[in-house]
């Protein structure tokens, strides 16, 4: 039965030591060991939380940049657009201009050569009266020179005119 | 680190060794007779091996056992290797006496007026039955106690120093092998048990696991004493946790003690002497399951061995060793298995008189 009685010395020794170990554990182990987990709980933590966040500002910046990337393709080809209708437009442009200044250049030219040809025509019209004149001048004057010729022309001229 | 725990045990060790020998060398009489005392002492401890070489002629099984399990006031390593350790007495007419406790090899174990009493456990008495003595002898178990004490300071302090001086780098060698150990009292044990004010009980709570872990592991040596399979010191930390669970129980836990929820008045007459002896006998349970465990498995280590006495055969032996050697690993096995019941139902049994607005847990 002394197994089952409990020794009052073996008692105190145990409070004593007990305890002992209970508050020098406690302030020398335990407490720089569990702060020492839970710092580094903490630590391993926060750099998980870091990660997830640079991932996720990874993601956002990548979308930005992809939107960036649209938008100045976008730009680009507006730029172009614009640049071709301006080119595409100036060219017609040019060739509505040379046109237009062919058909005037021809106009003119076509003027020019009516004109040209108009006092052509008048000059030739003068020539041919001035011609016309001479020859008859000269007709005229050869016709003259025979006095009786004439005469007789008048005299069939006079009896052949009936006089009402 | 190693280097360091292994020079400081040897210091350790042979400082012990000193301060348990100084009561005895303290004690004895002057130069000139240390010599005869010596001779007389050597004489007795013949006369007395003598006595046991013829006892053990008739080997009784059973004194063996309870003298293993027993604490004594000499630590026996081994037949005949014997470490006396100091006894204190206390006494109102003589005061504190310290003494050794080879001083008592004579051959009436008798000295100074007390007599040791070799029974089912070792007790001084004193010689006039009138006197009241109190014992506070360095037993074998309180130089075990004191030993493990010593263990447990040094390496968790040493480990905390790494926690210190290593601050931001990945744990390693023995530390991790600690640390898992105290993650896994903290986080599967303490904090699901007790809730979110755990941070208050875990230095005790750590230190009860570590130290009935150790003693329990201590214990399995050959040559070393039974503590934890000592009923003193279960009931020394029942009694603890008994005191911290009611120091810091809140008034739902009270309440529910004398005013069980639900409970119809006549029932109450049996409900509130059943709640009260369900508070005795939680710390009743706690120390009567490390006890028992733990002695259990030393009684059943040392029956396997005493048969190997009884028997003495060279067949015999072997088998019984193989027994015993598989006993041993249950054994270590029920070491860690004890001290983490112990510290789970502690927590449980703080966690449930600390809990807020709901039933407290009932006994097991």
């Amino acid at each position: 039965m002394s197994l089952l009685t409990p020794n009052p010395g073996l008692i105190f020794w145990m409070l004593v030591v007990f305890l002992l170990v209970v508050f020098i554990l406690a302030k020398f182990a335990w407490k720089p060991i569990l702060k020492g987990l839970k710092d580094r709980e903490n630590e391993i933590q926060g750099a998980l939380d870091l990660a997830e966040r640079t991932r996720a500002e990874m993601a956002q910046l990548k979308s930005d940049n992809e939107k960036l990337i649209a938008e100045a393709n976008a730009i680009r080809d507006q730029i172009l657009r614009d640049a071709k209708d301006a080119a595409d437009r100036t060219i017609a442009e040019s060739k509505d201009k040379a046109a237009a200044e062919g058909q005037k250049i021809i106009e003119g030219a076509r003027e020019t050569i009516r004109n040209e040809q108009a006092l052509a025509v008048s000059k030739i019209k003068k020539e041919v009266a001035v011609l016309s004149l001479e020859i008859a001048e000269k007709v005229l004057h050869r016709e003259l020179k025979d006095k009786e010729a004439q005469e007789k022309l008048i005299a069939d001229l006079a009896s052949s005119a009936r006089l009402n | 680190m190693y280097t360091y725990l292994r020079r400081f045990f040897t210091i350790a060790l042979v400082a012990a060794t000193c301060l348990f020998n100084l009561p005895a060398q303290a004690d004895e009489p002057t130069q000139h007779d240390a010599e005869k005392v010596v001779q007389g002492i050597n004489d007795q401890e013949h006369k007395i091996e003598h006595k046991l070489e013829e006892s053990e002629k008739e080997f009784k099984i059973g004194e063996m056992i309870m003298h293993h399990i027993a604490d004594s006031h000499e630590w026996e390593f081994t037949h005949g290797v014997v470490l006396p350790l100091p006894v204190i007495l206390y006494s109102e007419d003589r005061g504190l006496e310290v003494f050794s406790s080879s001083n008592f090899h004579n051959d009436h174990h008798e000295y100074n007026g007390y007599h040791l009493v070799h029974g089912d456990s070792e007790q001084i008495v004193p010689v006039d039955e009138s006197r009241k003595i109190y014992d506070f002898s360095i037993t074998k178990n309180v130089a075990s106690m004191l030993l493990s004490a010593v263990i447990l300071i040094l390496v968790f302090t040493s480990i905390a120093g790494w926690y210190k001086n290593s601050k931001g780098k990945a744990p390693k060698g023995f530390q991790s092998a600690m640390e898992v150990i105290i993650l896994f009292i903290r986080d599967d044990v303490v904090k699901p048990n007790i809730g979110p004010k755990y941070e208050k009980y875990l230095p005790y709570l750590l230190t009860l696991f570590f130290f009935i872990l150790i003693n329990n592991i201590l214990g399995l040596l050959p040559g070393s004493a039974n503590l934890t399979g000592n009923i003193a010191v279960t009931m020394t930390l029942a009694v603890l946790t008994f005191i911290i669970v009611h120091l810091n129980a809140n008034g739902n836990y009270y309440k529910h003690l004398l005013k069980p929820d639900g409970v119809p008045a006549p029932l109450l007459l049996i409900m509130i002497p059943v709640e009260i002896v369900g508070v005795f006998m939680k710390p009743f349970s706690l120390m009567v399951r490390l006890f028992a465990n733990i002695t259990a498995g030393h009684i059943i280590l040392l029956s396997l061995f005493g048969l190997i006495f009884i028997f003495q055969s060279f067949v015999i032996a072997p088998v019984i060793s193989l027994f015993a050697l598989f006993l041993n690993f249950i054994e270590i096995m029920v070491a860690f298995i004890q001290a983490f019941i112990f510290t789970l139902l502690s927590s449980m049994y703080i966690g449930s008189a600390i809990e807020e607005h709901s039933h407290a847990d009932h006994g097991h």
